[in-house]
C-alpha cells in the first residue's frame, strides 16, 4: 500500500489536526490560528480534488482502518459519489471560510475555526465510511459541532430556536440507533457491502422487521435532511443562525440525501425481497409536500435569510422528486441537481449576508429602504443566485431542473413530477421577484441613503465565487452530466461495492 | 416469566414515558424524556445481541460459546454520546432559559413572563 492509497483517509485527518491546532493557536494569535484554519481548508480541497482525480479510473476502494478486513474491521470506501461529495464540501468550506473571516464573524465567539473543522470531520466522515455505526457517530460528529455553530454569536432568538434543534436531533439520533439495532438484530453486521448480501439471504419470517428498519432509517435521514413532514425544525434554525453558518449548513441537509442515495440501492436494492425498495411509495408525496411547502414559504417569508432556508427546503424536496423514482436516470439527474442546490443555497444566505450588513436598521426585511452602498453589486448577486435557485435559464438550476425533467418523464408518476417542479418554479420566481424588489428597486420615498461605513469591498467575493462556481456548472453541464451519470452507474452497481469492500474479507 | 419478557416490557416503559415526556412543553420535562428514552434505546441495543446468561464476553479458557460483544462496544459508544448530548441540552435550556425568561421549548411564554419568574 503506497502513500496515494492513504489519501482516502487524509479529508477526515486533515480536519482532526487542524481544528486542535487552531485551537491552541488561537491562545497567542489569533492571526495564526487564523491562517491555520484556511490554510487546512485549501489542504482539504486539494486532497478532495486528488480522490476526485484517483476515482476517475472507476474502480471503488476500501481502506481497511488498522488492516482489519472488511465485516470484522472498519472501512473508508471511496467511489465517485464520495469524492464528489468531499468536493463538494471542501469548495464550500473554502468559500465560507472566505467570508467568514472577511466579514469577522469569526470573531464574535471564541471557537468558531475549532468547530468549523470538526464539522468538516464530521461531513468528510460520513461522506467516506462504509459502515452504519460508523455514519451515526459522524452524523453525531456533524451534529454536536453544528450545535456550537448554530449558537455561534449567542442572542436569545438562537438559543430558542437551538433548544429545538438540540431536541429534534436528539431524538432523530435515537431514532437511528433503534434502526441500526434492529438491522444488527437480523444480519448480525452493520458493515454496509456485509448488509447488502445478508438482507438478500434473510428468511421471510424476517422481512417484517427489516420492512420496518429500513422505513425507520430512510425517516431518520428524512429528518436530517429536513423532508417534510419532518422539516419544521429548519427554517427556524437555518434563519436564526449566523448566515455564514446557515451557508455551510446547506450541504448539512443534503447529507441526509447522500446517505439515502448511498443506502436505499444497496442495502434495500433489488435483491432485499420484499424489502426491495421499500421508501420509495412514501418518498413521492414526501416530496411534492416538500417542495411546495418549500417555495411557498419563499414567496411568504419577510426577510431575506427565511427565504433562503425556505429555498434550500424547496430544492430538497425537487431533489426528491427525481430521486424518489429510483432508475438510475433519475440517480444521476438528482446527484447533478444536488450540487447545484448547494451551491445555490449557500449563495443565496451570502448575499442575505452582504445585504443585512449594509442596511443597517432594515437589515433583510423585505421592506423598501433608503438606498444603500454596494446596493447595485449586491442586486446583481441576489439576482444570480435567485435565477440559479429557482431554476430559470442561464443557470445551472435551469439545467438541472431540465435533466431531471427529462429523465423522470419515462416513470409512471411524471404528471405530477413535472406539475410539481413547474408550479413551484412558478412560484419561487413570484417570491424573489417580490423581495428582490421591494429591497434592491424600490426606494423609501423619504430619507437619505443609509450611511455605511467604508468597508472591504472584499465581502463580495465569498458570493460572488459561489455564483462563478454555478456558472461553471452551467457551461461545463456536458462534462458534469457525463459524471452524475457515471456517479448513478456506480450506486446502480452494488455487486461491485460489495466486491471492492470484502475483498480481503475472509468469508 | 421469562427474561425476553421483562426486558422487552422494561423498555417498552421507558419509551411509552420518555415519549410522553419529550413532548411535554417545558425544557426540564422534556429533558428527562430524553434521557429516559436514550435509556431505552441503549436497553434495546444491549439485547439486539441475544439475552444469554453465563457465557463470557470475549474469551475464556474450555468456553466455545461467547456472548456477543459488538452490541456492548455500541452501546457504549452511545452511552458516552448521549451523555454529552444530555449535558449539552441542560446547558443550552438553563441559559434559553436565563435570556428568554421562558422555560418553554419554544421560547415562547404561555404567561406573562414576570409571574413565571420566583
Amino acid at each position: 500500500m503506497n502513500l496515494l492509497d492513504h489519501l482516502v483517509i487524509a479529508p477526515v485527518v486533515i480536519p482532526a489536526i487542524v481544528a486542535p491546532l487552531t485551537l491552541l493557536a488561537m491562545r497567542r494569535r489569533r492571526r495564526i490560528g487564523v491562517a491555520l484554519s484556511l490554510a487546512g481548508c485549501i489542504a482539504m480541497l486539494v486532497a478532495a480534488l486528488a480522490l476526485f482525480g484517483i476515482v476517475q479510473d472507476d474502480a471503488i476502494r476500501a481502506y481497511p482502518l488498522g488492516d482489519w478486513p472488511a465485516p470484522f474491521g472498519i472501512v473508508l470506501v471511496l467511489d465517485r459519489l464520495a469524492a464528489t461529495m468531499l468536493v463538494l464540501a471542501a469548495a464550500l468550506a473554502l468559500i465560507v471560510m472566505i467570508h467568514a473571516i472577511v466579514t469577522a464573524v469569526d470573531r464574535k465567539g471564541w471557537h468558531f475555526h475549532p468547530m468549523f473543522h470538526f464539522q468538516l470531520l464530521g461531513l468528510n466522515g460520513a461522506f467516506l465510511t462504509g459502515d452504519l455505526f460508523n455514519l451515526f457517530v459522524f452524523f453525531e460528529v456533524l451534529l454536536i459541532a453544528s450545535y456550537g455553530l448554530m449558537l455561534h454569536g449567542m442572542g436569545a432568538a438562537r438559543l430558542k430556536a437551538g433548544v429545538a434543534y438540540v431536541v429534534v436531533n436528539i431524538v432523530g439520533s435515537a431514532l437511528f440507533l433503534i434502526a441500526l439495532g434492529l438491522l444488527y438484530g437480523l444480519t448480525g453486521t452493520l458493515n454496509m457491502a456485509d448488509l447488502a448480501r445478508s438482507v438478500a439471504a434473510l428468511g421471510p419470517e424476517d422481512q417484517g422487521l427489516l420492512r420496518m428498519a429500513g422505513l425507520l432509517l430512510v425517516a431518520v435521514f428524512a429528518l436530517k435532511a429536513a423532508i417534510a413532514p419532518l422539516h419544521l425544525w429548519l427554517p427556524r434554525t437555518y434563519a436564526a443562525t449566523t448566515p455564514v453558518v446557515a451557508a455551510l449548513f446547506a450541504i448539512m441537509t443534503k447529507v441526509g440525501v447522500y446517505a439515502m442515495i448511498r443506502v436505499v440501492p444497496l442495502i434495500f436494492g433489488d435483491d432485499a425481497g420484499a424489502a426491495a425498495w421499500v421508501p420509495a411509495p412514501w418518498l413521492l408525496p414526501a416530496a411534492v409536500l416538500t417542495a411546495i411547502v418549500g417555495f411557498a414559504g419563499v414567496l411568504a417569508a419577510r426577510a431575506m435569510r427565511e427565504q433562503a432556508a425556505f429555498a434550500i427546503l424547496g430544492s430538497t424536496g425537487t431533489l426528491l422528486l427525481a430521486l424518489s423514482c429510483w432508475t438510475q436516470a433519475t440517480t444521476a439527474a438528482a446527484v447533478y441537481y444536488l450540487v447545484h442546490a448547494v451551491l445555490a443555497g449557500a449563495a443565496l444566505f451570502l448575499v442575505a449576508d452582504v445585504t443585512l450588513r449594509r442596511r443597517g436598521q432594515y437589515g433583510d426585511a423585505t421592506v423598501a429602504s433608503p438606498r444603500f452602498a454596494g446596493q447595485q453589486a449586491a442586486g446583481l448577486l441576489f439576482l444570480a443566485a435567485t435565477i440559479a435557485a429557482v431554476g430559470l435559464p442561464p443557470l445551472s438550476g435551469f439545467v438541472a431542473k431540465l435533466f431531471i425533467l427529462q429523465t423522470t418523464f419515462d416513470t409512471a408518476p411524471w404528471q405530477l413530477i413535472w406539475a410539481t417542479v413547474l408550479g413551484t418554479t412558478l412560484i419561487g420566481v413570484i417570491g424573489f421577484a417580490r423581495s428582490g424588489s421591494a429591497i434592491f428597486w424600490k426606494a423609501a420615498p423619504d430619507g437619505d441613503p443609509i450611511a455605511c461605513p467604508p468597508r472591504a469591498r472584499a465581502e463580495f467575493v465569498a458570493p460572488a465565487m459561489l455564483v462563478a462556481l454555478l456558472a461553471l456548472l452551467t457551461i461545463g453541464a456536458g462534462w458534469a452530466t457525463a459524471q452524475s451519470q457515471a456517479i448513478a452507474a456506480q450506486v446502480f452497481a452494488p455487486d461491485r461495492y460489495i466486491a471492492a469492500v470484502l475483498a480481503g474479507g475472509p468469508r | 416469566m421469562s427474561l425476553e419478557f421483562l426486558v422487552a416490557s422494561a423498555i417498552a416503559v421507558l419509551v411509552a414515558g420518555g415519549i410522553y415526556l419529550a413532548l411535554r412543553g417545558r425544557t426540564f420535562q422534556v429533558v428527562l424524556g430524553l434521557t429516559l428514552l436514550s435509556y431505552a434505546v441503549n436497553l434495546f441495543l444491549f439485547a439486539v445481541g441475544r439475552l444469554v446468561v453465563d457465557r463470557p464476553p470475549l474469551y475464556a479458557k474450555g468456553v466455545t460459546e461467547h456472548a456477543d460483544s459488538l452490541p456492548q462496544a455500541l452501546v457504549l459508544t452511545a452511552i458516552v454520546i448521549t451523555f454529552g448530548m444530555t449535558a449539552l441540552v441542560v446547558i443550552l435550556s438553563l441559559r434559553s432559559f436565563l435570556e428568554s425568561g421562558s422555560d418553554q421549548v419554544d421560547g415562547v411564554a404561555d404567561r406573562p413572563a414576570d409571574e413565571m419568574r420566583p
